[in-house]
């Protein structure tokens, strides 16, 4: 299968007044055509960063301080605003947390859309966008007078789909979705998920799903990553990562999820809490919460180890 | 209606209606009225000891229920009886009590704690207002309470401001302000959902704890099925207003007989890869409270609706023992 | 004694630095203000010590004397001394402003903090008043006031404190609306605080940060009107010495080419305010996104 993407030893910092948040620390990962990538962690591992530095659209003071991030052999950390301007929006896309926020209110759903084509389809005529939108409506699931509408009038789980359809309306190679779901209720969320199924099979979509949520993950994802403290800690198929965790981290955070379909008596508890990026710990940035520990941990940062497509950051490896 | 003396809380009837402000024209032309119809008749009891989980998705009246009770609302009508006595029977005096004793947890550790008032300052002042202890009794108080809830060592926190704790030390410090003052209920309004993944279970392992311990009733709301499972006895499901569901945990987990409680359970994400969704999840989203659909609330949306669904709403009726289930199916 | 007085200066400027290092720029503008403001509350302080002569002395020296020799400052056209003048003048400005700011604050800010907490007819019927006070350019109201009062430094005061009650009213009574909202007062209900007590401990502590700004900024201004008033004749008798008077007299021998009577009084109520300014300002600066750094 063919890499779309290739991300080699990406670090975000931003500086802020009390020191530098190292949001993104030596990050590589690639990305194969058609996958369905689940990026997973906590609040703070860096998960949005590094979505939003794909895109470059990364808000100062946040920087790329080091790193490439390859999209079919071009570089887009060094590439000039121009070709940037071709590839986001058109190429790869993302759609965001709270869609209020990201539609115009003062546009119609379908002005909407059609000033997206515009924008990037020199030359399409108003009819041709027109048709585009209606049929965009329709692979979401939405009756085309919605079309008319403004975004205050639809509901939350509504403007998330015309997310979607904005995000998709290019014809997109990678579609980058920023926790899609935090905001939408149980039962929409459900609907959502299914819907970004359907149209990643319809689109010939390869998406990065960024979420803390380890339920979206296990339905949607065909491999999976799993960030701390803004590093890698274990990345591999999604069903090796679920019954075969490697990661001290990973198998902590299975442990002490609820699942409902499950009889578990009791959760297990994480001792500690998620680091401080502006002052990390030195070697492993898990090892204070580390129940396997050794002294290797405290001091060097553990160097990748793969076996069979599953790569592990960790001290117990390698 | 005579109300079970075991019953430690106990809600009949409660409605909260919220009247919807119009603009200045609109309220010249049309003399009607419309209302938020938050909470639309919800009854239940919670024995002392036990925990009942309140369940729902947003705008199903769970919030507004919770904040009913400790009234922090007033409700349109209905009653709430606290240990047998109506809790509006009660003079300013005597509600002042009832504050010590019904104590509710934030979903917002951050917005629920003053970002200029020490932790110790915070977690104390409920001591303040209700006893009469000397304020070196009450420090004491509170920096045991601060040892309980895992803030260790107490001194050290004692002093800190919010900002300068993690979340999950903030929800911590929000739990001990509501122990402090030795209360036999509490609210527990998401106290979960706002903390790390990784915090969640000690959280609630923590809340959990502190019930045996302190011997405490709770109610707990959440939107998040799955963490009933670690904390509840009871759990009642809310859609739009109403219960529709109510009865023991296992019971109703194993047996979910309302089509919306059974959607629910389906659509809740599993982390497990191999398992895949049997049940269809419906179709449409939560209507309005204002306006809200003729008969039983669910019908639009609902796979094994029935002609009569749309015209009457069904009664809570009981399934098995302690379990009831409004639906004519 | 462990510490010695070396010791602690050593550590305070070290401390300084630090903050400088961390704030930027807005802490040495802050410290600038701060510099100035001890410069001339110093020399009100010790105005007696500091003056080689007595600011009334008609007899100082000869007559329109330019700066230099025994008058630093040179003398004015009633032979006084300009720079114990000067010196002087100091004490009567910053009485006149301070006091004024905090007479101002101390009204506005509890009218402010009740006003938003109890709403209703009450807020509505202040927040009138407020508004109308609040329309009326400062100076002009300034004036009128002290024409009502008649002259004197308490008067000045009190006619200058009256234009600050409505910006501290409406940025406490602002604040307070929304803090009204927020979370952990719907908390401090719920633990059962009184209504009191909820303003006192919950809400004032959370408002002060701006005030202290506004307070600083207050006093650069109330130091410019005090200045217009007295050099508009409005209020104070001649055996007070004040910067704003001295001004007025001065005016006339400009042309004259006598300069040193305005410029040294209109630089120093310059640099007063300035430096009220940037003490408020750097707070401004520095405090803001502390708040915002959750």
């Amino acid at each position: 299968m063919a890499t779309i993407l290739d991300i080699q030893h990406l670090t975000v910092h931003f500086p802020i007044n009390i020191g530098t948040v190292q949001a993104v620390q030596d990050v590589s990962l690639s990305l194969r055509q058609g996958e369905v990538m689940g990026l997973v962690g906590e609040s703070g591992c860096g998960k949005s960063t590094l979505g939003f530095s794909i895109n470059r659209l990364l808000r100062p003071p946040g920087r790329i301080v080091q790193g490439k991030i390859l999209y079919h052999d071009k570089d887009i950390v060094t590439m000039s605003e121009r070709e940037l301007l071709s590839i986001r929006g058109r190429k790869i896309a993302m759609i965001f947390q709270d869609p209020l926020t990201s539609l115009n209110p003062l546009f119609r759903i379908d002005q909407q859309f059609m000033e997206t084509l515009f924008t990037h389809e020199k030359g399409i005529s108003k009819k041709a966008a027109f048709k585009r939108a209606e049929m965009m409506l329709e692979s979401l699931g939405i009756s085309r007078e919605r079309l008319m509408e403004y975004p205050h009038q639809m509901s939350g789980g509504m403007r998330q789909r015309i997310m979607i359809g904005m995000g998709l309306i290019l014809n997109p190679d990678l579609l980058i979705a920023d926790e899609p779901t935090t905001s939408l209720d149980v039962i929409v969320e459900a609907q959502f998920l299914d819907l970004l199924n359907e149209l990643r099979k319809q689109f010939d979509l390869t998406i990065i799903l960024i979420t803390h949520n380890l339920g979206n993950v296990a339905q949607l994802a065909d491999r999976i990553t799993v960030m701390y403290g803004g590093t890698v800690m274990e990345l591999g198929e999604a069903n090796e990562i679920f019954e075969n965790p490697l990661h001290p981290y990973t198998k902590g955070l299975l442990s002490s999820i609820p699942n409902i379909k499950l009889d578990q008596p009791k959760l297990k508890t994480m001792p500690g809490s998620p680091p401080d990026l502006v002052d990390p710990p030195p070697g492993c940035v898990f090892h204070p919460r580390c129940p396997f520990v050794k002294d290797i941990c405290r001091e060097q940062k553990p160097t990748p180890f793969t076996r069979d497509g599953h790569l592990v950051n960790c001290w117990l490896y390698g | 209606m005579r109300e079970n003396v075991e019953d430690f809380l106990n809600i009949t009837d409660l409605k909260k209606h919220f009247p919807l402000q119009k603009g200045f024209i609109d309220n010249l032309l049309s003399k009607e009225k419309s209302f938020v119809r938050a909470v639309d008749g919800v009854s239940f009891s919670i024995k002392k000891g036990e925990v009942l989980g309140l369940v729902g998705e947003s705008g199903c009246g769970k919030t507004t229920t919770g904040r009913l009770i400790l009234r922090l609302l007033e409700p349109t009508s209905g009653e709430i009886f606290y240990r047998g006595q109506s809790i509006f029977s009660h003079s300013k005096h005597e509600m002042e009590r009832m504050r010590e004793k019904m104590q509710i947890i934030f979903q917002d550790p951050y917005a629920s704690l003053s970002p200029r008032m020490s932790i110790g300052k915070a977690i104390g002042h409920p001591l303040s207002i209700h006893h009469n202890s000397s304020r070196n009794e009450q420090r004491r108080m509170v920096l045991e309470i601060m040892e309980k809830v895992g803030l260790y060592p107490a001194e050290f926190f004692y002093k800190k401001y919010p900002h300068q704790l993690s979340g999950g030390q903030r929800q911590r410090a929000v739990i001990a302000r509501a122990l402090v003052s030795n209360p036999d209920f509490v609210v527990a309004d998401e106290p979960i959902a706002m903390a790390d993944v990784s915090v969640r279970a000690m959280l609630l392992e923590l809340m959990v704890q502190l019930k045996e311990e302190f011997d405490l009733t709770y109610l707990y709301i959440t939107h998040d099925l799955a963490t009933c499972k670690y904390i509840c006895d009871q759990v009642a499901i809310m859609y739009l207003g109403k219960i529709v569901e109510i009865g023991p945990l296992n019971d109703v987990f194993t047996n979910p007989v309302h089509p919306y409680t059974a959607t629910l359970m389906e659509a809740v994400p599993v982390p497990d890869p191999k398992y895949r969704r049997i049940q269809p999840i419906p179709k449409g989203e939560i209507p309005s409270a204002i306006n809200p659909p003729s008969g039983c609330r669910f019908h639009p949306r609902c796979h094994a609706a029935k002609p009569m669904c749309s015209e009457h709403e069904p009664d809570l009726i009981e399934v098995s023992q302690g379990h009831r289930v409004a639906c004519f199916s | 004694m462990r510490y010695s007085p070396a010791a602690g200066i050593g550590r305070m400027i070290s401390g300084i630095m630090g903050m400088g290092r961390k704030y930027g720029i807005e802490w040495w503008i802050l410290v600038m203000g701060a510099l100035i403001i001890l410069a001339i509350v110093f020399m009100a302080i010790f105005a007696d010590s500091l003056a080689p002569f007595h600011p009334l002395n008609q007899n100082a020296g000869p007559q329109l004397a330019p700066p230099g020799g025994n008058h630093l400052l040179g003398t004015d056209n009633l032979q006084r001394d300009v720079w114990s003048r000067i010196i002087h003048g100091s004490r009567t400005i910053l009485r006149v402003a301070v006091l004024a700011a905090i007479i101002s604050s101390v009204l506005g800010i509890p009218l402010g903090l009740i006003s938003g907490f109890a709403g209703g007819f009450f807020d509505r019927l202040i927040s009138l008043i407020m508004d109308s006070l609040y329309s009326f350019p400062g100076l002009i109201l300034a004036i009128a006031f002290a024409a009502m009062l008649g002259p004197g430094v308490i008067n000045i005061t009190f006619a200058v404190s009256v234009i600050y009650i409505p910006t501290y009213f409406r940025l406490v009574r602002g604040q307070t609306l929304s803090i009204k909202e927020e979370l952990y007062v719907e908390a401090a209900r719920a633990i059962g605080a009184s209504g009191p007590t909820i303003l006192w401990r919950y809400i004032f502590p959370n408002v002060i940060a701006t005030t202290v700004v506004v307070f600083s900024l207050n006093v650069a201004d109330a130091i410019m009107i005090e200045a217009a008033l007295t050099y508009l004749g409005l209020g104070l008798p001649p055996t007070i010495v004040d910067w704003g008077m001295d001004l007025s007299m001065g005016k006339r021998f400009l042309p004259s080419g006598q300069w040193w009577l305005i410029t040294f009084p209109g630089a120093m109520i310059s640099i007063l305010a300035l430096g009220f300014t940037m003490l408020g300002e750097g707070l401004a600066e520095i405090l803001n996104p502390r708040l915002l750094e959750r």
